[in-house]
């Protein structure tokens, strides 16, 4: 094995002369940790409303003072007053409104006398966040109004009491663990596929082909070197991240060593996918062709940004399989639940098996001869 | 002592078949160049015996190792230096010696004395420390040659080693690899298409054309196998009729063949040739327009042998090419 750690030493040195390598990967997950945890992290604010009042009755006031309620409270919604409600769908439709309340002129009429009064909530639902939003924001105002003004000292209906186990996660503190495999992921191609392919490209395999080299040294050097860039890279965007994203706790000794055997088993089996992916391809545009596609089919299924439970079936299919998936999964019980390695020791087992199949099949394909 | 043994070696890719059944030999202790224009399949030859390439049909025995059956111990007694420069750019000079040293397993007690002597010899002590990226052309060559080097082969195997080079730094890769030759007792391969890397260096050519081997020989044997000891070139103007049957009359004259106004003549005797020309030219009222006479070079050898000039080939495409790959062959 002393020739792998020759390949592994002579990766190491040059990696220590390239600093940008460990940037480049770097700089994509921090900033989508960054715009994606602060874009998509808070709540959705000064949508506006239409309000159409074709009642002006007491009850149809009582509802737009609901609504005023919530516009200067949560500021959800700002509301537009509209008298002609063609002009208020027309606004809709261009875009200036985003949802069109309406109050029709029987409301106070069929609320006083309990006869289904009806609202209207007219939403443009181009935009399905926005629109789930109005609706529930409108829903839970008129569940406002038709609450009864004198409260039962005890309740006869039922009530849900949410207790919940962690303390609040930040939308960006639930994207950290999809950034940390990303920046893995993004050195295993920068500083592993890419640059092995340029090398293979550039004639430096053929200087390796003509010593004794077995085929299983050579792919262990790589491999190995790999994931020891990779381990630095994922090291260094775990601390950066967990500083950004205001992860508690984030140099505590236990879990920097539960992170650093996660990372290990992450950087080991991707870096052995990548191999197995690049062992017969010698054109270098392949590996940056790859690169995108593999990102997408890797990072969105894996339930770093979405939870997997709202995929079509295909796509849970891909993430049983995705090393992501397991990445994820034990990076988001570590971060955001500060768990033990009883929490994942099935994702560790399925990383590093994925990685020893992905790299047996590697050193199987490589070619000793050009 | 033969040290390397080819019989009958055939390479194909696809349909096209790069080497057509190949054989010779090469005595231990000689500089044995392989000559010919890109394409002609050098470099899938000196590929299939360096391992790199395994052969369709024939055998190879290197250093008494067949390149199929016993690749390993094939790889273990030869070295290298491929077309590509395959240095790493950037480690410095010393550390890509250091990393060779360990990939063919010499030992930690050999590893420094070697690289010193060689580092010496390749006359880049004081570069030892530099990346391989700050170096010249030449230098980065020498690089690779003491690189090939750092585990003592028997047998050394360069394919074209100075192309690309400047004529100093040519010369200077030339002088080593005799000297080191001479010091480390190698046989050494080496391909090439420059005719006077070839004329200089090599103790035996095999002259290699679309894939086969048309001579083989020493170079002043080669070159005493053309036709004539010296070419006389010369035009006239008007050129007389029937000039070219006129001249082949001339005292020992061998034989004569033009390209438009310019008439080349192989002659025995150059001086005789050239005052008989001039005697001939006169009675048959035309001016000589320009006069030269050379000895055989190995260019008029290798015409002699393809029927073509070396130059006017041109490379046909190689399976391991690639869009980053320095091709110089």
């Amino acid at each position: 094995m002393h020739r792998a750690w020759a390949i592994i030493e002579r990766e190491m040195r040059r990696f220590r002369r390239s600093p940008m390598v460990i940037v480049m990967s770097m700089i994509m997950p921090l900033a989508q940790l960054v715009v994606l945890g602060y874009a998509f992290g808070g709540n959705v604010k000064h949508l506006k409303l239409a309000i159409v009042d074709q009642d002006h009755g007491t009850p149809a006031v009582r509802v737009r003072e609901l609504a005023n309620a919530v516009s200067s409270g949560a500021r959800t919604v700002d509301l537009i007053d509209y008298a002609d409600p063609g002009i208020a769908l027309t606004d809709l439709r261009n875009g200036v409104v985003n949802g069109v309340l309406t109050i029709p002129p029987d409301f106070s009429r069929r609320s006083l006398s309990k006869n289904q009064p009806r609202v209207a909530l007219i939403s443009d639902n181009t935009d399905n966040f926005v629109s789930a939003s109005m609706a529930a924001t409108v829903s839970s105002l008129v569940g406002a109004f038709n609450a009864p003004i004198t409260v039962e000292r005890v309740p006869g209906a039922a009530t849900v009491d949410v207790v919940e186990v962690y303390p609040y996660v930040p939308y960006i503190q639930y994207l950290l663990p999809g950034s940390i495999t990303m920046s893995i992921f993004m050195m295993v191609m920068i500083g592993g596929g890419i640059i092995y392919i340029d090398d293979k490209a550039r004639g430096l395999h053929e200087g390796y082909l003509v010593t004794p080299i077995t085929k299983f040294e050579l792919i262990t050097g790589f491999n190995v070197s790999g994931t020891v860039k990779a381990v630095i890279a994922g090291m260094v965007i775990l601390l950066l991240g967990s500083l950004i994203a205001g992860v508690p706790n984030p140099f505590d000794g236990m879990r920097i060593i539960r992170m650093f055997v996660l990372i290990t088993a992450t950087a080991f089996s991707l870096i052995s996918l990548m191999f197995l992916l690049m062992v017969r391809i010698n054109d270098p545009l392949m590996p940056r062709m790859m690169f995108g596609v593999l990102n997408t089919v890797l990072y969105f299924p894996s339930g770093a940004v979405y939870p997997q439970q709202g995929f079509p079936a295909w796509m849970q299919g891909i993430a049983v399989v995705d090393p992501f998936t397991y990445s994820v999964h034990a990076f988001k019980s570590l971060i955001l639940k500060n768990t033990g390695f009883d929490a994942i020791g099935w994702d560790l087992l399925y990383l590093m098996g994925f990685g020893v199949i992905c790299m047996s099949l590697a050193t199987k394909l490589f070619k000793r001869t050009l | 002592m033969i040290a390397i043994d080819v019989k009958n070696i055939v390479k194909k890719f696809g349909d096209f078949t790069a080497v057509k059944g190949i054989s010779f030999s090469v005595e231990a202790g000689e500089i044995f160049g392989l000559l010919g224009p890109n394409g002609a399949g050098k470099s899938t030859l000196i590929r299939m015996l360096t391992t790199l390439l395994p052969p369709t049909e024939g055998t190879a025995l290197v250093n008494g190792f067949d390149v199929k059956q016993r690749a390993d111990d094939v790889r273990r007694s030869i070295g290298v230096i491929p077309q590509a420069m395959t240095s790493d750019l950037e480690l410095s000079v010393e550390e890509n010696l250091l990393i060779f040293a360990k990939l063919y397993g010499v030992p930690r007690d050999k590893r420094k004395r070697l690289m010193n002597e060689l580092l010496e010899a390749v006359e880049l002590t004081q570069w030892r420390d530099k990346p391989v990226k700050m170096l010249s052309g030449g230098m980065r060559r020498r690089v690779e040659i003491a690189r090939g080097l750092v585990h003592e082969p028997r047998v050394f195997f360069l394919d074209e080693p100075t192309t690309g080079l400047d004529p100093v730094s040519r010369t200077n890769v030339w002088e080593m690899l005799q000297r080191i030759k001479k010091e480390r007792d190698l046989t050494v391969l080496i391909t090439t298409h420059y005719m006077d890397e070839a004329d200089k260096l090599c103790d035996r050519i095999a002259i290699v054309d679309h894939g086969q081997l048309v001579a083989l020989d020493s170079p002043l044997t080669l070159k005493a196998s053309v036709p004539g000891q010296n070419f006389v070139e010369a035009s006239f103007s008007p050129t007389p009729e029937n000039w070219e049957e006129r001249l082949k009359t001339l005292p020992f004259v061998a034989a004569v063949t033009s390209e438009g106004r310019v008439f080349r003549i192989a002659t025995d005797n150059g001086p005789a040739t050239t005052t008989a020309l001039m005697d001939a030219a006169e009675a048959a009222g035309t001016t000589l327009q320009s006069l030269s006479v050379q000895s055989t070079t190995l260019d008029d050898v290798f015409v002699h042998y393809t029927g073509h000039a070396l130059r006017d080939s041109i490379q046909a495409p190689s399976a391991a090419d690639s869009p980053f790959m320095i091709r110089r062959g």
